[in-house]
């Protein structure tokens, strides 16, 4: 089977992120973005499926040159080749935009399943999947926590409130993964090597036939009027436990003062 | 100037409207005329419900195709229904399958969406919406493509409120292509849920991966006991497998506003924190003086949560 998944080059989720205050986009610094850890665990699906079954397995990002870096990372873990949707015209996309792009990289593909991650860590809007199944008109699995395949079913455990939903489909379809799918495997020395040698599609807006005045903000349906810091900061009193429960005292004063006791 | 269509995409949960959309219900009868799209089989009680919030109008589909996980059938109504009736505004909870349905509706009918808003208003005839951003930054978002506009609004974000009112009926016509339901439901599997839920609770003990296994979230469960409250915990917990998804609080979880949350042994990174900053009054017990969470804290403990939680229950039972 043939399966694409997306992947996005998110600024390090672990370091402050920076807004321009300009165009109050993301600062996207190429030294401090990182492979979305999201999406390693639609890489890692990808890849326990093509193991059962064979095939391959795409990973395709719309981002700057630098975004290669995260697809590099996604075909050190295994993945077979790239396409790297890039031009200066998609900076500032919203996500029908990125939909629209991602879906024109893939169509002519024609995967038997495409995964993406529920929501991306830096904009986490959860929109772009939902978009891209409309537009390659495939069913979707969302929230997925476990995933099999068998013939031309693929059978999904889906996460929801109170429980979880068994859900079943024919491929193709469009996947969503969460991070209880299992462990992403870290890319080995070897599969670094390769992946040096692995190809990367590079697809500007004229080979995927859409038109620049509708991508990137001139295409965009939202704006942004203002972004502000609220740095909503506690000035909370700080008690240190000796190890014997010598806080359980504190703690209880503060339960009967604010009346919970 | 006619007065502002406002609908709210509703959904049911154990036959009654989901909390979430009462919410937006208050939201919508804010903003103008409110009506709720429920695209469910539903008894008179639910609908009276939804009337009793602020719906003046229900849009109600009742095919049974709709109790399956329907999105596909359910975008092709709505996307009929609003090209039918032009509201000017819907507004859609942060559930599971509500963003299904918003994301591959505005694909449909080339929307936009702002997704986890947590306010919206009018300025004039422009939707603005607030959605946090980049961490602690608030963004104020607005739409360039006129009516309609699709919000997704997080929960928590409007009280549920009863005002008493009546709403008139409307079938939406059913025909509904089963060609169109390609994802089937084979089966569902219900957790077992005990004590008060999370996001009624007045008390939430919450547990993060300083427990250090799965078998100590006993003594969060004996603390809640004592205080009347719900556990829950952090998603490093739950992707390990230590509790089930349903307790999973944060930007991919519950958003829950108790009178008092306790972190215990919970870092307090960002996600997390989206979902549980509202709390009222926060205790945080944590190692490591530098934690994030004892910035939120309005008392913070720094010591280890495994001597700690046990005498505190000791001492509550005592009393
Ligand atoms: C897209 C995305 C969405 C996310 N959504 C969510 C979400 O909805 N909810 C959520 O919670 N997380 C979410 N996360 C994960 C989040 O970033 C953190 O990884 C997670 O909250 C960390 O959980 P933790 O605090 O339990 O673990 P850790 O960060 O490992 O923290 C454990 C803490 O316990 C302390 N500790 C250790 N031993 C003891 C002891 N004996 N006594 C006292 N303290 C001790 C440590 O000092 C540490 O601070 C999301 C991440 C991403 C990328
Ligand atoms: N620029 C992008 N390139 C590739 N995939 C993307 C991009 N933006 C979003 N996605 C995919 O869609 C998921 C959800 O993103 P979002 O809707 O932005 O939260 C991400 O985790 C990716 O799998």
């Amino acid at each position: 089977m043939k399966i694409c998944v997306t992947v996005k080059q998110v600024p390090d989720p672990n370091l402050p992120l920076q807004v321009d205050p300009d165009t109050h986009r993301l600062v996207r610094n190429p030294e401090q973005s990182i492979l979305d850890p999201a999406d390693e665990y639609g890489i890692e699906t990808a890849l326990r499926l093509v193991e059962q079954h064979g095939g391959e397995v795409v990973v395709v990002s719309m981002g700057p040159l630098a975004a290669a870096d995260a697809l590099r990372r996604g075909m050190a873990m295994g993945a077979d080749r790239a396409i790297l949707i890039t031009d200066d015209a998609l900076a500032g996309s919203d996500a029908p935009t990125t939909a629209r792009a991602l879906a024109a990289a893939i169509r002519p593909e024609q995967p038997d399943l495409v995964i993406c991650a529920v929501e991306a860590t830096d904009a986490y809007t959860g929109m772009v999947p939902g978009m891209l199944a409309e537009l390659l008109d495939l069913p979707q699995l969302t929230f997925a926590r476990q995933v099999s395949v068998e013939g031309q079913t693929i059978t999904v455990h889906r996460d929801v409130e109170g429980g979880t939903q068994v859900l079943q489909t024919s491929l193709p379809a469009l996947l969503t993964v969460t991070a209880s799918i299992g462990e992403p495997r870290y890319p080995s020395f070897k599969g670094v090597m390769a992946a040096k040698r692995k190809p990367v599609d590079e697809r500007d807006v004229a080979a995927l036939g859409l038109a620049p005045s509708e991508v990137g903000p001139a295409g965009a349906k939202e704006r942004v009027r203002a972004v502000e810091l609220v740095r909503e900061e506690k000035q909370g009193k700080i008690v240190s436990d000796d190890g014997s429960g010598s806080s359980v005292d504190e703690i209880v004063a503060f339960l009967e003062r604010i009346q919970v006791v | 100037m006619a007065t502002r269509r406002v609908w709210v995409w509703t959904e049911l949960a154990e036959g009654a409207p989901h909390r979430l959309s009462l919410e937006l219900l208050t939201a919508a009868r804010g903003l103008g005329e409110a009506a709720a799209v429920l695209l469910a089989p539903a008894g008179a009680d639910a609908l009276a419900t939804l009337g009793a919030h602020g719906a003046a109008v229900v849009y109600h589909g009742d095919d049974p195709v709709y109790a399956q996980y329907a999105v596909e059938p359910q975008v092709a109504a709505l996307a009929a229904l609003m090209q039918a009736e032009s509201p000017d505004l819907v507004l859609f909870p942060s559930t599971f399958t509500a963003r299904d349905v918003i994301a591959r509706l505005a694909a449909r009918l080339g929307l936009g969406v702002i997704a986890n808003a947590t306010s919206v208003a009018y300025d004039g005839d422009q939707v603005v919406a607030t959605v946090p951003y980049a961490g602690d930054r608030v963004a104020t978002m607005t739409f360039a493509a006129p009516a309609p506009h699709l919000v997704q609004v997080r929960p928590k974000s409007y009280p549920v409120e009863p005002v008493g009112g009546q709403a008139e009926v409307r079938p939406v016509p059913a025909g509904v292509d089963p060609a169109t339901c390609r994802v089937k439901i084979v089966e569902t599997i219900q957790q077992e849920a005990e004590g008060p839920n999370l996001e009624e609770a007045n008390v939430i003990v919450a547990g993060g991966r300083g427990l250090g296994k799965a078998e100590n979230f006993r003594l969060l469960e004996e603390l809640a006991k004592r205080l009347g409250g719900a556990v829950g915990a952090s998603r490093a917990v739950v992707d390990a497998g230590w509790v089930p998804y349903s307790y999973q609080i944060g930007q991919t979880g519950k958003t829950v506003k108790p009178t008092l949350y306790i972190a215990c042994g919970i870092s307090g990174a960002i996600q997390h924190l989206a979902g549980m900053k509202g709390s009222r009054y926060i205790i945080a017990i944590n190692q490591d003086p530098d934690a994030p969470i004892f910035e939120n804290a309005d008392l913070g403990v720094v010591g280890d949560v495994l001597t700690i939680v046990p005498k505190l229950t000791e001492r509550l039972a005592a009393r």
